[in-house]
């Protein structure tokens, strides 16, 4: 078959590499000399003006959007703002025309490999360098392209007041490089090549302005919780090749059902493969217990809590579940524990949302709670209704970080709820926008996220592997969700404002680069959802058709969802929407009420508990108790291994060694005393000796 | 009578050997070591070896051992302030060597043996200077060679100014 | 007739005084005498192995001994004069500076 268009499937991830070169020769050899100069640093081969030797990179960089402007924009900047976003433009480009030419052929037909190189070739390991597309691959490289590259354009006008603009987009371009390859890896070790990499990009953009404490610290974090997650998958990866023999996802696959018949693959394998993968999942994708960083990680540039930690490195975790969706079939215990924490996390991270102050760190909670949706739906085996969220809620989310990093922009750098207000006259496309986002977000019937959290919940009652439990607390989750939300939005654009007087004198719309994205965002926001639209209210789901060749083979071999939802009468779906609806509506009410209508309710509520206040504020102190438990704990194992090991037994050994050498050596040179009668005598024993030795020999022959 | 001579001469030499390496002033030794020198000039004979008996006294008894003398009036260190002899391990030690040496050799001297007969005529004037012109030649001019450098060093070192 | 294990049993003990002259001693010049001490044993020898196994090397290769000896001995002595110009002493255990 005549492969066209997608024999350049390459292009995809191989563009925005292009971009990491071109932005990285110019932020090497233009804005690093340019920076070094404007801090009155020598450049590397001596051309400065001091003597110092040492070298650092721009020294009074700003901290988010400041308004200060710059004296001269270099030439190189207008360089990198025009490659950075069109080179992740056209790999939007390319895989649509690829996604669009995978759509012609017929249903059955639909998984295009690319074969690049072949990379290890070890004995019986054979792991090629090959990309693979599928229905599923597809919808995630369109939709980190596509969001990628809204937000590239959005960073362009974000990060214009910034110095190191060029390490920025090699950063960001760096990023999508590696996520590319994770989505379109056609095996594991690829996947995870490309899992590391946003993991690294992740720590480069978190801490991005690396003079800052908080945010060096916020990197750090960010990389060694996803570490820790990454042990997991590497442990996964090695049973999955020692089972199957292999890493590549078609042969694993297609080997699954045959070894479950063999009872090589007992479920007991298959749940250790699953959760190993599963702990991968929870450090990816910030769940309980590795969910840590991601708050944290709003130290970031906005641009890059919406790119990584919103739209894209956070859904990796959800793509690797549901890709591997044939082994997590096999171990029911495994898709209980991924449902359950991820109803938890939903409920939990969204109780810690309602009392955050900085608008951000409201976002990063809701992200984690709506990562714990996605969760639970794979948990329940309804993985096309997680892939449909993950879209969905790419849109919206990367929509509201987009937005407030508009708001943040228009008031010179503040980001604290408590000092805004009344917003809505001075952004207003802004606030059109968010608006739209956190009525998707609440699940207000028609946008985008109410059939995706829909579809959720109602796989988790009743698909064989769901209950109504989770249902319940998905349900009050997504009325907590609604709550703080509308909450964010009530207190930024609505109300009297609480501004400082001189950031309300030059707050600001932002420029196109910025509202443009957010305009086009909050169109995907209200129709992306459009695509998904289940049968009970007359869609014909044609995502669900699209996504059918990858999970419903496999959900062949293990009986579940389809089948089992086919037994619930339509009237009790359209009833439980409505009433999740109706609890999502309580949920803004509420927060109307709470701050529009009786604005001081929520401070005296916190007076009348303030136990509770102070627990939920505190994020439960989750921080501290592993600060405590986990980390206290092993730096003193470190510290005691440092004293006595190191620096006792191997400094001992070591530093014995050359005391030995030195005793051993005072001791010789004594017999170099000066005089010459001393060496005469020497060479006369020596003489003795060997005289004497001939002499036995021939004498015992 | 052979026997007798060689054994006469050997005592001699033995003696004024042990007498040169005990001797407190080096004068004495030097006259010692003259003795010695003719004694085995003396056993140079009994092997038939005239040339080299008389080399031995010429060279080495009349032109090294004068050398010596020369040396020593020059330097001319005061009795008092020749180095005082002390019994030391190392020395002890050395001595013992050197007899354990000494034994050794006669050991190996009575294993490897040569065939007994007359003495050939190896050290006469012919057989020597036969050699020395035809199948040593090299050896003899490096020989030469060697004297002049000797004779040039010598000065060098000595020469209060160069 | 005289064994020849005889001559180099007597060539062994020349040898021997010798070399107790050279370890033991600390006056220089005796050490010098020593040392040829130690070459006439050697040449004894040589001239009886010589004169044993008729082959003229013997005589030879002793003759050659000699001039050596001689010219080590002269420069031998040039040195220890050079030295006592320096140092003023001819004990050689004053003379360690090449040491460790």
């Amino acid at each position: 078959m005549v492969n066209g268009i997608l024999d350049y499937l390459w292009l995809v991830p191989a563009l925005p590499l292009l971009g990491v070169v071109l932005n990285g020769a110019v932020a090497l050899f233009a804005e690093r000399p340019f920076l070094l100069k404007e801090a009155g640093l020598p450049l590397p081969g001596g051309h400065g003006a001091h003597g110092h030797d040492t070298v650092s990179a721009s020294h009074g960089a700003s901290s988010h959007g400041d308004s200060g402007s710059h004296p001269e924009a270099p030439g190189y900047r207008k360089l990198v703002a025009f490659i950075a976003p069109a080179v992740v433009g056209a790999a939007f480009v390319v895989a649509l025309l690829c996604v669009l030419s995978l759509a012609s052929r017929p249903a059955d037909g639909r998984t295009f490999v690319q074969i690049l190189f072949p990379w290890i070739q070890a004995g019986s390991l054979l792991v090629p360098a090959a990309l693979q597309l599928d229905p599923l691959s597809s919808v995630m490289a369109l939709v980190v392209t596509g969001v990628g590259f809204l937000i590239h354009v959005y960073s362009v006008g974000y990060m214009s007041h910034e110095r190191a603009f060029a390490r920025y987009f090699v950063c960001l371009n760096l990023f999508m490089f590696a996520m590319l390859t994770l989505v379109l890896a056609n095996n594991y070790l690829l996947m995870f090549v490309g899992w590391e990499g946003v993991g690294l990009c992740s720590y480069l953009l978190i801490g991005f302005w690396y003079e800052k404490q908080s945010a060096s610290d916020a990197g750090k974090k960010a990389f060694v919780a996803n570490r820790i997650g990454d042990f997991g998958v590497l442990l996964a990866m090695f049973l999955v090749f020692w089972t199957f023999g292999s890493l590549s996802y078609t042969e694993v696959f297609t080997k699954v059902p045959l070894l479950r018949e063999s009872g090589v693959l007992t479920t007991g394998l298959a749940t250790a493969i699953t959760l190993l993968l599963f702990l991968g999942a929870t450090g990816k994708s910030a769940q309980i217990p590795l969910y840590v960083w991601l708050p944290d990680a709003m130290e970031g540039p906005t641009p890059v809590s919406a790119l990584i930690h919103a739209a894209t490195m956070v859904t990796a975790g959800v793509y690797m579940v549901a890709r591997s969706s044939a082994l997590f079939l096999l171990a029911p215990d495994t898709m209980m524990v991924v449902a359950v924490i991820g109803a938890v996390t939903a409920i939990f991270s969204a109780t810690i949302g309602i009392c955050q102050t900085d608008i951000k760190r409201v976002l990063a909670y809701s992200t984690v709670s709506q990562l714990g949706y996605m969760f639970l739906a794979c948990g329940v085996g309804a993985f096309t209704a997680a892939i449909f969220h993950l879209m969905t809620h790419a849109f919206f989310k990367a929509l509201l970080f987009l937005g407030s990093g508009s708001v943040i922009h228009a008031l010179s750098g503040e980001q604290d709820m408590r000092k805004m207000g009344g917003l809505r006259k001075y952004v207003p496309v802004t606030f059109v926008t968010m608006f739209a986002a956190t009525l998707a977000i609440a699940g207000i019937p028609g946008l985008s996220g109410f059939f995706s959290k829909d579809e959720i919940l109602w796989q988790a009652f009743s698909s064989s592997h769901g209950s109504p439990v989770l249902w319940v607390v998905a349900a009050l989750a997504a009325g907590i969700t609604a709550f703080y939300m509308f909450r964010l939005v009530f207190l930024t654009f609505f109300g009297e404002s609480r501004m400082d007087p001189e950031v309300e004198k030059h707050a600001h719309e932002s420029p196109w680069t910025m509202t443009l994205p957010l305009s086009i965002l909050a169109v995907l926001s209200v129709a992306g959802g459009w695509i998904g639209i289940p049968a009970v209210l007359g869609g014909n789901n044609p995502f669900e058709h699209w996504l059918a060749p990858v999970f419903h083979p496999v959900a062949a071999a293990g009986a579940h969802g389809a089948e089992a939802a086919a037994h619930h009468p339509a009237a009790l779906e359209i009833g439980l929407m409505a009433l999740s609806v109706a609890i999502a509506l309580c949920g803004i009410g509420l927060a109307y009420f709470l701050y529009r209508v009786r604005t001081g309710k929520p401070a005296e509520i916190a007076k009348k508990w303030p136990t509770l206040y102070d627990v939920v504020y505190h994020k439960y102190y989750v921080d501290e108790f592993y600060e405590w438990a986990v980390i206290r704990r092993i730096v003193n194992v470190s510290t005691g291994l440092w004293q006595m090991f190191d620096a006792l037994f191997i400094d001992g050994i070591v530093n014995g060694a050359a005391g030995l050498v030195r005793a051993a050596g005072d001791r010789v040179r004594r017999l170099q005393g000066g005089v010459v009668g001393g060496y005469a005598f020497s060479l006369l024993a020596g003489a003795v000796l060997l005289v004497g030795y001939i002499l036995y020999r021939s004498v015992v022959q | 009578m052979e026997t007798v001579l060689f054994i006469l001469f050997g005592a001699i030499a033995v003696c004024g050997a042990i007498m040169v390496v005990t001797r407190k002033h080096p004068m004495a030794s030097a006259l010692y070591l003259i003795l010695t020198l003719f004694a085995v000039a003396a056993l140079f004979v009994l092997r038939q070896a005239h040339f080299l008996a008389a080399v031995q006294v010429i060279v080495y008894a009349g032109a090294v051992v004068v050398l010596f003398v020369f040396v020593i009036m020059l330097i001319n260190v005061p009795e008092d302030r020749l180095p005082v002899e002390r019994a030391t391990t190392t020395r002890v030690l050395g001595v013992l060597a050197a007899g354990f040496f000494i034994l050794e050799s006669a050991v190996l001297a009575r294993r490897f043996s040569m065939p007994i007969g007359p003495a050939a005529e190896v050290g006469t004037v012919e057989t020597v200077g036969r050699a020395l012109f035809t199948d040593y030649l090299l050896a003899f001019e490096i020989t030469s060679v060697l004297l002049l450098a000797a004779v040039i060093g010598a000065i060098a070192l000595a020469k209060r100014k160069i | 007739m005289i064994a020849p294990s005889a001559y180099l049993l007597l060539s062994a003990i020349l040898f021997g005084i010798g070399v107790v002259g050279v370890v033991t001693r600390k006056n220089v010049l005796i050490i010098l005498m020593s040392v040829e001490l130690m070459l006439n044993g050697v040449n004894v020898a040589f001239v009886a192995a010589g004169s044993y196994l008729g082959d003229p090397a013997g005589g030879v290769f002793a003759f050659m001994v000699m001039t050596v000896a001689a010219a080590e001995a002269a420069v031998g002595l040039a040195l220890l004069i050079a030295l006592y110009r320096l140092k003023e002493t001819i004990d050689i255990t004053e003379l360690k500076v090449l040491k460790w």
